[in-house]
């Protein structure tokens, strides 16, 4: 007899989505030219008619911030911290209306935008509005000052959490932003535009374009905005930091990631195939820091991949609402298309790819959870960012290979390490040339914690009290 | 799974204790937080009742006091027999759970129902008696009618390292058992980290149980999901490497039917459905079952009926 879960789906009821949204500027919503349409991935259900920004509305925007600025900086970090615990608490009010939201746009289960994303969110907004009046004592020198304008692009992979980790602290050492959303998901940012207005933040302190390419490039570009934040890839990175150079423009980039996840013979096996599945199959592997490249010391390999078929199998993958979902949709048909290239290059290369058995739905854009064996350095699927439900699994012999392989990329964002051996973690994180190394766990975020990449993953840091340093002028 | 033969490593305490320091550790932190995730799983409707019923089917339902008669055994096997007067299709326990002293009581009152009696033997709760008195109270429970028994490890043994020592206690109570059922309680409560833990079930099983019990319920912390967890994953891997199925029976503390679905959920997703059997999974409990019993009659009626409609047991 087998245990059935029962649909248990989240009610979608408590979000009241509008049939079409403005660009949300100086305080108040107000329409464009033209517009997008965004879709829920898991049905491909229209959702909403969005605004798409232009270079006049993104001018405006910056108009409004610029002009909100000298009055946010003067208030005083006091009363800046004020408006930001009230957001963080209206967060926190408004969880499961934001959470349905996130999930029904970018299709990630809800028990990860409830569980995950959302009190993420709400810390990040505790934590930065707790150094608002404290900035003196950051280490930055005395009474630092704010940038002014911040410009900040943002990819869907967890629109709203990274949508905090660019506006909390902006905020908190007074500079006032702009913000343009992923096309794909711009919906919890609108959600957040209306959050701050019951907040009744002081209008242009935050300003919300949304749109594609296009807009982005013309925030970036604007010659009035300080300082430029960028989330995505290391691609469009690239075309960033072309962009502001030789400007005054102060920049930070996090980019993509290939990240390392070495399993030594000595691990705690279960906790560790639970490290492996939340390393690679939280949010669908839409994760820059994932950990798309296992390594496996050889000794236990056989047995540490029993374990992760067996594990795997158990995953739920469906209705991204349904509270049992452990695997929601891809965000996106071409991201779709991107993780079926990169799949297919896998086994052209003579990889080996398994999956669990896995009844993918009709509509939307699915991808069954997939392991790949057999694979090498040399394979383009041991190199390049996936950025999907898709793991590459290599093994090692000694520790000083495990720490080669594992720096053998271009990126360096994150890296995992599991044993039960605290003197070889020491000695291996030190060794991995990573922004973040775990140890015995995965995909563990904290406001406190600062994030950030080595090499081709970007520079700068998000969170923590490295964070602040991003959006002040040190001296 | 393919059936191999049994590991003989119990040779030396030194080769029984490498044996069981070899296994792999268990990381805390991870382990409840699998815990943590499994527990959110929302178990609705259809798979809610099947869920109860089962889980009702799973009890071993309980009374060990120093002030149990004859006459509080009885009502308690009445009740197991028939845990809802008013609704003949709910089905009955798996075994009721009994001092020695009132196993004869009891072996008569569920006679003809298939309901098992399970006797807690080996001075228990605190297995602090001399080796023959714990294989008499043992032999003698059996003798008296019990079909299972419900032993306790030496956790001082355990604890100083003398595995061989409980080993051999564990073998020799499975002796005086003869057919019946031997449940070994680990008293997790007592061996505080999960790498005693699995340590424990590994010994257990390895001397011959044919289940693994977290606890007496007399000691706190008793029964909690990661510990059920670790104990799951113990079973689970012990047949793989020995092919013989070894049951699960947390016992202490699991008192709603909403926790009562959480192991289910933890039996599920980390052994699968052999395991989800009264054969192989059981709660010790003794409050759990009229909770089970009000959700079962909330799920039929749509509404809850207040406690004075469910039986005192």
């Amino acid at each position: 007899m087998a245990f059935e879960y029962a649909p248990a789906p989240e009610s979608r009821s408590i979000v009241n989505i509008k049939p079409s949204y403005g660009l949300f500027i100086n305080g108040t919503f107000v329409d464009a030219k033209s517009g997008f349409k965004t879709v829920n991935p898991a049905t491909e259900e229209v959702l909403a008619e969005v605004a798409e920004a232009s270079k006049a509305d993104v001018d405006n925007a910056v108009k409004a911030a610029r002009a909100a600025f000298p009055k946010w900086t003067k208030v005083g970090g006091r009363e800046r911290a004020k408006y930001l615990f009230r957001i963080a608490r209206i967060i926190q009010e408004r969880s499961r209306e934001l959470a349905v939201l996130e999930s029904l746009d970018n299709g990630k289960p809800i028990r990860e935008s409830r569980d995950v994303d959302v009190p993420l969110v709400a810390a990040h907004f505790f934590y930065y509005a707790g150094w608002a009046d404290k900035l003196s004592y950051a280490g930055f020198g005395p009474n630092p000052k704010p940038l002014g304008v911040a410009a900040q692009v943002i990819p869907w992979n967890f629109p709203l959490l990274m949508l905090a980790w660019k506006i909390a602290p902006a905020l908190a050492c007074g500079n006032t932003v702009v913000l343009k959303p992923a096309e794909t998901t711009p919906l919890t940012a609108l959600l957040f535009a209306e959050i701050c207005q019951q907040a009744e933040l002081p209008a242009g302190v935050v300003n919300i374009v949304t749109g594609a390419g296009p807009t982005g490039a013309a925030l970036v570009e604007h010659p009035d905005v300080d300082k430029v934040a960028f989330t995505g890839s290391t691609e469009v990175g690239r075309i960033i930091a072309k962009a502001v150079a030789g400007t005054r423009k102060k920049v930070t980039l996090e980019l993509g990631g290939k990240a390392a996840n070495i399993i030594f013979d000595d691990a705690a096996l279960d906790q560790a195939v639970e490290g492996i599945v939340n390393g690679i199959f939280f949010n669908q592997g839409h994760v820059c820091c994932a950990g798309s490249r296992l390594l496996v010391q050889e000794s236990v390999y056989d047995e540490v991949l029993t374990r992760l078929k067996r594990r795997m199998s158990t995953l739920r993958l469906g209705d991204p609402l349904d509270k049992n979902t452990d695997i929601g949709a891809i965000n996106s048909a071409e991201q779709l298309a991107r993780i079926k290239e990169l799949s297919q290059v896998g086994e052209r290369e003579g990889a080996q790819a398994w999956s669990p058995p896995c009844e993918l739905p009709r509509n939307g854009f699915w991808f069954a959870p997939t392991i790949f064996t057999g694979v090498s350095q040399a394979h383009r699927i041991a190199r390049e960012e996936i950025f999907g439900p898709v793991l590459s699994i290599l093994t090692f012999r000694t520790p000083a290979e495990a720490v080669e392989k594992a720096n053998n990329t271009p990126y360096g964002l994150s890296a995992g390490v599991w044993s039960e051996k605290g003197s070889r973690i020491l000695a291996i994180a030190d060794q991995l040339r990573a922004g973040v190394v775990w140890a015995n766990t995965f995909n563990k975020f904290d406001p406190t914690s600062p994030f950030g990449g080595y090499k081709e993953s970007g520079y700068g840091r998000e969170g923590g009290r490295h964070g602040l340093e991003a959006y002040l002028a040190t001296r | 799974m393919k059936a191999k033969t049994s590991l003989d490593v119990a040779g030396s305490n030194e080769e029984l204790k490498r044996f069981l320091h070899g296994l792999p550790g268990v990381d805390q932190v991870g382990a409840e937080a699998r815990a943590a995730v499994l527990g959110t799983r929302s178990i609705k409707t259809t798979a809610k009742a099947w869920a109860i019923d089962l889980a009702i089917r799973m009890v071993d339902l309980t009374t060990l006091e120093g002030a149990d008669t004859p006459g509080k055994v009885k009502a308690l096997c009445a009740k197991a027999r028939q845990p809802d007067p008013s609704d003949p299709s709910c089905p009955r326990v798996a075994a009721v759970c009994v001092y020695p002293s009132m196993v004869p009581t009891a072996a008569e009152a569920v006679r003809g129902s298939g309901i098992h009696v399970a006797s807690v033997a080996t001075a228990f709760p605190s297995g602090q008696a001399p080796m023959a008195v714990k294989l008499y109270d043992t032999s003698a429970a059996v003798a008296a009618g019990a079909d299972e028994i419900d032993m306790v490890i030496n956790r001082g043994a355990f604890l100083a390292g003398n595995y061989l020592e409980v080993y051999e206690e564990i073998v020799a109570v499975k002796e005086a058992c003869g057919s019946a059922h031997l449940k070994v309680i680990l008293e997790t409560g007592e061996l505080v980290t999960y790498d005693n833990v699995r340590r424990a079930s590994w010994l257990a099983m390895l001397a011959g149980g044919d289940f693994i019990k977290t606890s007496t319920g007399k000691v706190a912390p008793a029964a909690t999901l990661p510990v059920t967890l670790i104990m799951l994953e113990a079973v689970r891997d012990f047949r793989q490497e020995t092919g013989r199925q070894v049951g699960v029976k947390p016992a202490g503390g699991i008192r709603t039917s909403k926790d009562a679905i959480k192991y289910l959920v933890t039996v599920n997703e980390t052994c699968g459905e052999d395991w989800l059997d009264p054969d192989w999974f059981r709660f010790g409990a003794s409050t759990l079952l009229n909770d089970l019993l009000m959700q079962r009659s909330k799920l039929k009626t749509g509404h809850y009926a207040g406690p004075d409609y469910f039986t005192l047991d």
